[in-house]
């Protein structure tokens, strides 16, 4: 508990986290945990691009091939606006393959290394074809087609612009373009992907364990793909070790599982490697921006016109489609400025790639990148301070309507910035800067100011025209006959502490401890329909209705104590596991109106229904928590190394349920962040094969990369969510990138480059400090 | 398949008699063959330390070990660091300082933490840093880690 914590309820107090017992001591379930009779390894093409001529199976091994699965439909994501194309992604690759990675054949032996064996032996013969790798290429006249349905391989693009834009950008003084790329990652949850379906034969349905972000949606998509009715398959999401997005979309060899597990009527287990995780599942954030910025004499941006290119790779992504990047950085890209005048197209591009799929963030870290480029530009441009050119344009009145009909809420988009500037102490940086100049080091400050959207419901989601189109969230709740209280909620959390917050809400109202409500998620048996977690959604959502419910609860044990205490429910209050009359000394302990509510159904003439059990559903709107991320860097001109010395993140996410939680989600999400600036790239060769395939060419942060975060928090609260709360998951993830590049492009500035290219490696340093002194 | 070699393994004080392959790495003899689940897998090729146990008290990567080469030695794992009921410091650090989100990555974070506070009970931080940087977490920063092990090394010595 920290000296910030709220001491009169539950919430806002940084209480331990229920999940932590199990595991820290080892017995913590996870998927690959379950032994199998059978297991299961995927055969996949050695090429981006071909057709596969034939598939040989070694003697006496059990291979199934697509031939194998003809009654099982194609993964087909569905988007119904925005010239979308859908396209059919095989569940196991017939006729041609489409990337390094896809799964051609599955191999079935009665252990994983049997099955590796015998993969090993599987002849994959295949006419290789020429592959479109980069967008630009896929983009080219005469390029070859990923889908022969999809003309040009645009799968998606998408127009806005305000009908003043014209004139307003007629109308500057001064216009200023930027085009910034970031290259592929892989959010590399460190639990890869995982199944485990086992045939009941008592009730012949499917058990599918698996590491999944969404486990309702994955009953939805496998029961549909294969035919059964979907009361038929259970799907259990246990502890999952980490997603970030790459565990929300449906992979195809899940679908393999659960038809394995009914055609064997047995159980059937896979445990994907590193090496699969990094090919095979799914990438994110490949994507070039190019902006333009007409700003008026006084430097305020008056018309701001993009284009968004977004390598999605081989197929598109259920549920979200990959629409989802192009679609979120236009809608989304004005950020948190004052901008009226916006034009802007986005497309989402096929390449013989890993398919794309959200990643911590969507689109917004590189928007976020390309934005707050263009402000630092635009602010050596007319010589201004950065801080002064943001202050200019961040929006500062509310509610706020965007150019793309966003409505932002309450936020605090200035102050963050002003809070970070000060924490900083900018003055005495520039002086310590300029002072490493003249022994030749090479300091920069970079700021990032960013709004993140978050917790919204269907109408945003209905905005982008998805077929399944998530939104609400469910929880039903249930006070045993002991008063212990049971929340089963349709999302599912696997890290963020939910289990932890929920219970803090639910507490308060009830008057009950959060050690006497247990969270049930990850089930589809014990758990009702919800869309799971992502988005930076649960807290706000499944937060929401988890109160709502608990408010109806709260409502009928009032009503129970009024009963039994004689008194009127105004009178009553819930406190401290005990139902009192207020002002007197007349009380009942809460779990004593539980055994009556069950037990004692007739001492209430009828007048209240036995049991306690409520549900609520919340849906909404939507909600923009904000975010000042500063960083202070050193770049080693020689070597081309960035060394971070400070990052500081000033953060305004509303009502903090748990500030410890919050803390720790915001740790992570800037580490990750400063992965994206500085480190991890999935790199193709010209052929479309893959060359980083395990964790030493692939660099995901050590502590030793990530210097300590210095945390600061306002609280404006959301006057559109019911608990004041605002999502906050992703925006570690959003700002870091765009703080660190604007931090090395200032330590840079005496040699007049520009970085605009993450990760900013030092190989890509070199080259523009080499090109600066060629050209000086 | 080849052929199964018979090894003994001494895990957390409990032997466990097991027939594997000559190929089979200890990781997977400790989760499959002797049913301790707590030491986890990540990338089965050295990097990110998710399989740390230790082995005669060294933390060593059991992803690069085969099974065959701790035949009749002493390992720990995450499941024996409690006595009882009652918590390592580590796992009690962990716990009280939000060392650990997924929790998917803490076995081998607790696991090379003993083993280096074991070994050096002063270890100065910028050592302590660089020996922390062996293993890979995705959900914190690992700024609650570094937090975590720091107060459990100082608690550990005040003993």
């Amino acid at each position: 508990m920290s000296g910030r914590d709220r001491r009169d309820t539950w919430v806002g107090r940084s209480i331990r986290r229920v999940e932590d017992f199990s595991l820290v001591t080892g017995r913590g379930r996870f998927t690959a945990d379950l032994a199998a009779t059978h297991w299961v390894r995927f055969v996949r093409s050695p090429v981006a691009a071909g057709k596969i001529e034939r598939i040989t199976a070694p003697q006496g091994a059990t291979v199934i091939t697509a031939a194998d699965l003809a009654g099982v439909k194609p993964i087909r994501p569905m988007l119904h606006k925005f010239g979308y194309v859908p396209v059919d992604q095989p569940i196991l690759a017939s006729e041609v393959v489409r990337f390094v990675g896809e799964p051609i054949a599955a191999v079935i032996a009665a252990s994983e290394e049997e099955a590796e064996d015998l993969a090993d032996g599987v002849e994959v013969a295949i006419t290789e074809s020429t592959a479109v790798v980069r967008a630009e290429d896929a983009l080219a006249e005469g390029a070859a087609l990923v889908h022969k349905d999809v003309p040009g391989n645009v799968v998606v693009e998408a127009r806005h612009a305000t009908p003043d834009f014209n004139a307003a950008r007629k109308a500057a003084h001064r216009l200023l373009t930027i085009e910034i790329r970031s290259r592929r990652q892989n959010a590399m949850p460190l639990e890869a992907r995982g199944g485990h379906a086992a045939y009941d034969p008592a009730s012949g349905r499917i058990f599918f364990t698996c590491s999944t972000q969404t486990p309702h949606l994955m009953r939805t998509a496998i029961a549909d793909l294969i035919g059964m009715p979907e009361s038929q398959l259970r799907v259990i999401a246990p502890d999952v070790g980490g997603g970030f997005g790459q565990k929300m979309s449906l992979p195809p060899e899940y679908v393999v599982l659960v038809w394995l597990a009914r055609k064997l009527k047995s159980s059937v287990a896979w445990r994907e490697d590193r090496r699969e995780n990094l090919i095979a599942a799914f990438h994110s954030r490949d994507q070039k921006i190019r902006l333009e910025g007409g700003f008026d004499r006084a430097g305020k941006l008056v018309a701001l016109s993009a284009d968004v290119t977004a390598n999605i790779g081989a197929y598109s992504c259920f549920p979200t489609t990959c629409a989802v990047e192009p679609l979120m950085a236009l809608a989304e890209l004005p950020g948190p400025y004052d901008i009226r005048a916006y034009s802007g197209v986005a497309r989402g591009v096929l390449t013989h790639t890993c398919p794309m799929a959200p990643y911590r963030g969507v689109a917004r870290p590189v928007i976020t990148l390309a934005l707050e480029r263009l402000m630092d530009r635009a602010a050596a441009a007319f010589d201004l301070d950065p801080i002064e050119i943001r202050r200019r344009n961040l929006i500062d009145r509310f509610p706020y309507t965007s150019a793309t009909g966003l409505v932002f809420d309450e936020a605090s988009y200035r102050e963050t910035m002003e809070m970070a500037a000060a924490a900083l102490d900018v003055a005495a940086f520039r002086v310590r800067q300029r002072q490493a100049r003249t022994i030749g080091r090479f300091l920069g400050l970079g700021l990032a100011t960013f709004s993140e959207r978050t917790g919204y419901g269907t109408p945003a989601f209905a905005a982008r025209g998805m077929e399944i189109t998530p939104g609400w969230e469910k929880v039903e709740l249930t006070m045993d006959p002991s008063g212990l209280v049971e929340a089963r909620i349709g999302a599912s959390p696997h890290g963020q502490g939910l289990r932890t917050t929920l219970a803090q809400i639910i507490a308060d109202e009830l008057g009950i401890a959060p050690a006497q409500i247990v969270i049930v998620h990850g089930d589809t048996d014990r758990t009702p329909y919800g869309f799971g977690t992502f988005a930076s959604r649960s807290l706000v959502i499944a937060g929401g209705a988890a109160l709502i419910a608990a408010r109806k609860v709260r409502v009928k044990l009032i009503k129970l104590a009024s009963h039994l205490l004689e008194a009127a429910p105004d009178d009553i209050v819930l406190e401290n596991g005990n139902a009192k009359v207020a002002g007197t000394d007349r009380e009942l302990p809460i779990a004593s109106l539980a055994r009556a509510a069950y037990h004692q159904a007739h001492r209430f003439n009828g007048e209240i229904e036995p049991g306690i059990t409520e549900a609520a559903t919340y849906d909404p709107p939507g909600t923009f928590s904000n975010a000042c991320h500063a960083a202070i860097v050193e770049v080693d001109i020689e070597t081309g190394r960035v060394e971070i010395d400070k990052f500081l993140v000033a953060e305004d996410a509303g009502r903090l349920i748990n500030p410890m939680i919050v803390d720790g989600q915001i740790h992570g999400g800037v580490a990750q962040g400063i992965g994206n600036a500085l480190l991890e790239e999935i790199i193709y060769d010209e052929t479309g094969n893959i060359l980083t395939t395990t964790l030493a060419d692939y660099l995901p942060p050590t502590l030793r990369e990530i210097p300590p975060m210095e945390l600061h928090h306002l609280e404006t609260l959301s006057k559109e969510t019911i608990t004041g709360a605002k999502g906050l998951g992703e925006g570690g993830a959003i700002g870091a990138p765009a703080a660190i590049i604007n931090a090395i492009n200032d330590a840079l500035s005496p040699f007049r480059i520009s970085i605009d290219e993450i990760p900013a490696t030092p190989q890509r340093i070199r080259a523009a400090l080499r090109a600066a002194k060629a050209n000086a | 398949m080849m052929e199964k070699i018979e090894i003994a393994l001494l895990i957390n004080g409990r032997w466990h008699a097991v027939r594997v392959e000559p190929r089979r790495t200890l990781v997977d003899a400790i989760r499959d063959d002797c049913g301790q689940t707590g030491t986890h897998i990540g990338c089965e090729h050295g990097v990110c330390g998710a399989c740390t146990v230790l082995l005669g008290g060294e933390p060593v990567r059991s992803c690069l070990m085969f099974a065959v080469q701790a035949d009749g030695r002493e390992i720990r794992t995450v499941e024996g660091l409690a006595d009882g009921d009652k918590l390592h410091p580590l796992q009690r650090a962990f716990m009280e300082h939000h060392g650990l989100q997924c929790g998917f990555c803490t076995p081998g974070f607790l696991m090379l933490a003993v083993g280096v506070l074991e070994r050096e009970p002063d270890i100065g931080d910028a050592d302590l840093i660089e020996a922390l940087s062996s293993n890979l977490c995705r959900c914190t920063g690992y700024q609650n880690i570094i937090k975590a092990v720091r107060a459990a090394a100082a608690e550990m010595r005040a003993k």
